[in-house]
């Protein structure tokens, strides 16, 4: 079964470039502010789009993904809402990939089975759950893959070569590696450091690897995707999205603007990268 | 319920942590492999009789095990019905049950080489227990707690930092337990290298529901012993507090199999069943939170809802994943305490016997209360009083001065 994202990587493995994935949460700072958001993603420079699906206890984020969260919990999002927003983007883009982010228990909630007819139907084409790790398998990674959706697998410092294997056995569409050890908007990934964690993952797999994490800036970007085949930035756009926001939390004429701004920047970022031999 | 009752209650969990459907290892890839190791690392210590004579000595001599198992007279002829005893735990060193499982993860992070300790605390015992045993050992205390708990639990804030431990008051969501917890795993996943996460009751990612439950099953051992030298026989009833359920299960995991015992989990019904409470098991269904599937309570989309409780140590809004599972079997019967009827069983206790318990368990001295009087007068009924009332004291001066204006 080939997904949108497998024809992405492919296309742009043929133009030998890595590719540039953002993050925002669905929904944030509201539902229209956040369809008209994701919209302006592909023109600014993203070729993936991870969409978060928002959740009152994310344990693996930071506090400005944390509180995107939460602003898009007030403001009435919910997974169906999640849905209908691919469902709305995927009306004028048909080639972008969209991944879906989060924690299992709204999935769980919604049902497995029916998230996954719904979430395939309104366009969705991976997936990537923080709290199920390959020992959890069957809860979704098996059933989603079943249903032809990709279960995007994240990879970290401390999956050793013993555990890669496990890690990267149901793993679909591409690898996510974690530059750090941490939650998101943290540390800083050291790029040396994950040029070889990198070259560690590709001797075990041929799916192309991502790295996020830690990156915040185009030049970071650059570097990072100069030994990946992709980067991926999430917090910085959560960040700017939010400095944009009134003193309320609402959206503001700016909002759009400020996060395609910074989409764009990163993106000529990872343009400018020379990316590594495969 | 149509589940199939199983041959021994005590046999779970499987191997990858499930009690039926509930328990796992719903965790980040980060933590994977460090659960993984503290799985080996419990396997080993617990077929090494080095550790286990080494973990009686602590027992022993630190903590002032066995605690007392005591008639309470008054409290049984003022209710004219079952024989109550008090298992007192809150006579332990740190004044709660929660010394005995800190103590067994402490002793494994040593055979683990881990330096950098963490904790959650809701009440403050088990951050309260867990800075003393770093003291005691020499190693680096973090615990993690809810603005609203520092508030409230102000005298065990006070405890943990003259034991030399940082408190970390968590700001975020309803800044209780629940959220001390998610601080507590977000400071785990980024200094995984050096940091052992000493959780504070029978919840979280597998083994530690059952690396828990075995460390507080000495209560329960004891219990046994006890009541045979005592009365010459088992007990017919068993009560006690469930936050995230580990003193409960302490007591009643040795007697699962013993059907003739009745069994009784007592969780916190705040100001209602219909309004906001902590009654995960009474008000909640089965989600995934904290690594483990459990009763939880949340809305139609999943998000979860903030518990209430008077008491901090209550106030959580899931459960150990073994309860809801003894839950769904039948074996465990699960009640629920308001915030006044708790309160009310704090004044009775310390009237009638002189002793003043802690919030968590006067919602089981609550249910006694209830239960009690309609058992005959030859009926055994012990209770886990799991913690003493110091910490609460402030607390509930300030409520009841309020309420006597
Ligand atoms: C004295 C006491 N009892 C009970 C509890 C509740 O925890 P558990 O249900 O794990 O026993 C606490 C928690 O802080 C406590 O301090």
């Amino acid at each position: 079964m080939t997904t949108r994202i497998d024809t992405r990587f492919a296309e742009l493995a043929k133009q030998g470039r890595s590719a540039f994935v953002t993050f925002l949460m669905a929904g944030d700072p509201d539902p229209a502010t956040s369809l008209e958001i994701i919209k302006a993603l592909p023109k600014s420079g993203a070729d993936v789009i991870e969409i978060g699906m928002p959740f009152t206890d994310p344990m693996a984020d930071g506090p400005s993904i944390q509180a995107a969260g939460l602003r898009a919990l007030k403001a009435g999002m919910t997974l169906k809402k999640t849905l209908e927003l691919v469902r709305g983007f995927r009306k004028d883009d048909n080639a972008t990939p969209i991944v879906l982010m989060g924690y299992y228990n709204p999935i769980y909630i919604y049902g497995v089975d029916k998230f996954l007819v719904d979430a395939k139907s309104a366009g969705v084409d991976g997936l990537i759950i923080v709290d199920l790790p390959p020992e959890e398998d069957n809860e979704l990674c098996l059933p989603a893959m079943k249903a032809g959706l990709n279960f995007i697998r994240l990879a970290t410092p401390t999956t050793d070569d013993k555990r890669l294997p496990a890690v990267l056995a149901n793993t679909s569409g591409f690898v996510y590696y974690v530059s750090i050890t941490g939650i998101t908007g943290a540390a800083t990934a050291d790029s040396s450091a994950v040029s070889e964690a990198v070259a560690r993952i590709k001797r075990h797999t041929k799916l192309p690897v991502c790295v996020g994490f830690g990156i915040r800036t185009p030049e970071t970007a650059r570097d990072i995707a100069s030994h990946a085949n992709g980067a991926v930035v999430g917090t910085a756009l959560v960040d700017a999205l939010r400095n944009s926001l009134d003193a309320e939390g609402r959206a503001t004429g700016k909002t759009v603007n400020a996060v395609a701004e910074l989409t764009a920047a990163l993106a000529q970022g990872v343009r400018g990268a020379q990316q590594a031999a495969e | 319920m149509n589940i199939a009752k199983p041959n021994s209650y005590r046999s779970g969990p499987d191997d990858r942590g499930h009690f039926g459907i509930f328990g796992g290892r719903f965790v980040a890839e980060t933590l994977m492999p460090l659960i993984l190791d503290l799985e080996k690392a419990y396997t080993e210590a617990k077929a090494d009789p080095a550790f286990q004579a080494e973990m009686n000595g602590y027992l022993k001599n630190y903590v002032g095990r066995p605690s007392p198992l005591y008639f309470a007279e008054r409290l049984t002829e003022h209710l004219g019905g079952a024989r109550i005893y008090l298992k007192r735990e809150e006579l332990n060193h740190t004044g709660s049950h929660k010394v005995n499982n800190v103590l067994g993860q402490i002793m494994l992070a040593r055979r683990m080489g881990k330096k950098r300790i963490i904790a959650e605390t809701g009440a403050g015992q088990h951050g309260v227990a867990t800075a003393t045993l770093c003291a005691r050992f020499g190693l680096e205390c973090i615990v993690y707690m809810g603005a609203v708990d520092v508030e409230r639990q102000q005298p065990n804030v006070i405890r943990m930092e003259m034991l030399g431990a940082t408190v970390m008051p968590v700001q975020s969501g309803t800044r209780t337990l629940k959220d001390a917890m998610n601080e507590a795993l977000r400071d785990w996943v980024t200094n995984v290298h050096n940091t052992f996460y000493c959780i504070g009751t029978v919840a979280g990612p597998h083994p530690y529901p059952t690396l828990v439950r075995d460390f507080q099953s000495i209560i329960g051992n004891e219990t046994k012993a006890q009541m045979q030298e005592i009365e010459g026989r088992l007990p017919d009833s068993l009560v006690a507090c469930i936050g995230g359920g580990s003193n409960a299960m302490g007591l009643f995991h040795p007697f699962l199999d013993d059907p003739s015992v009745e069994i009784f989990g007592v969780e916190a019904a705040g100001h209602g069943l219909t309004q906001l409470h902590a009654a995960s098991i009474a008000g909640g269904r089965p989600g995934v939170l904290h690594g483990n599937r459990t009763y939880l309570l949340m809305d139609a989309d999943g998000q979860i809802q903030d518990a209430h409780s008077i008491s901090a140590g209550l106030d959580y809004p899931g459960i150990g994943p073994e309860h809801s599972w003894l839950h769904e079997v039948g074996r465990v019967n699960y009640l629920s305490a308001t915030d006044d009827e708790a309160l009310a069983a704090f004044q009775l206790l310390s009237k009638l016997e002189g002793i003043i318990p802690a919030l968590e368990p006067a919602h089981a001295i609550a249910k006694v209360l209830e239960l009690a009087p309609k058992r005959p007068r030859d009926h055994l009924m012990v209770v886990n009083l799991s913690g003493r009332g110091d910490k609460d004291v402030p607390q509930v001066g300030d409520i009841l001065r309020g309420k006597s204006k």
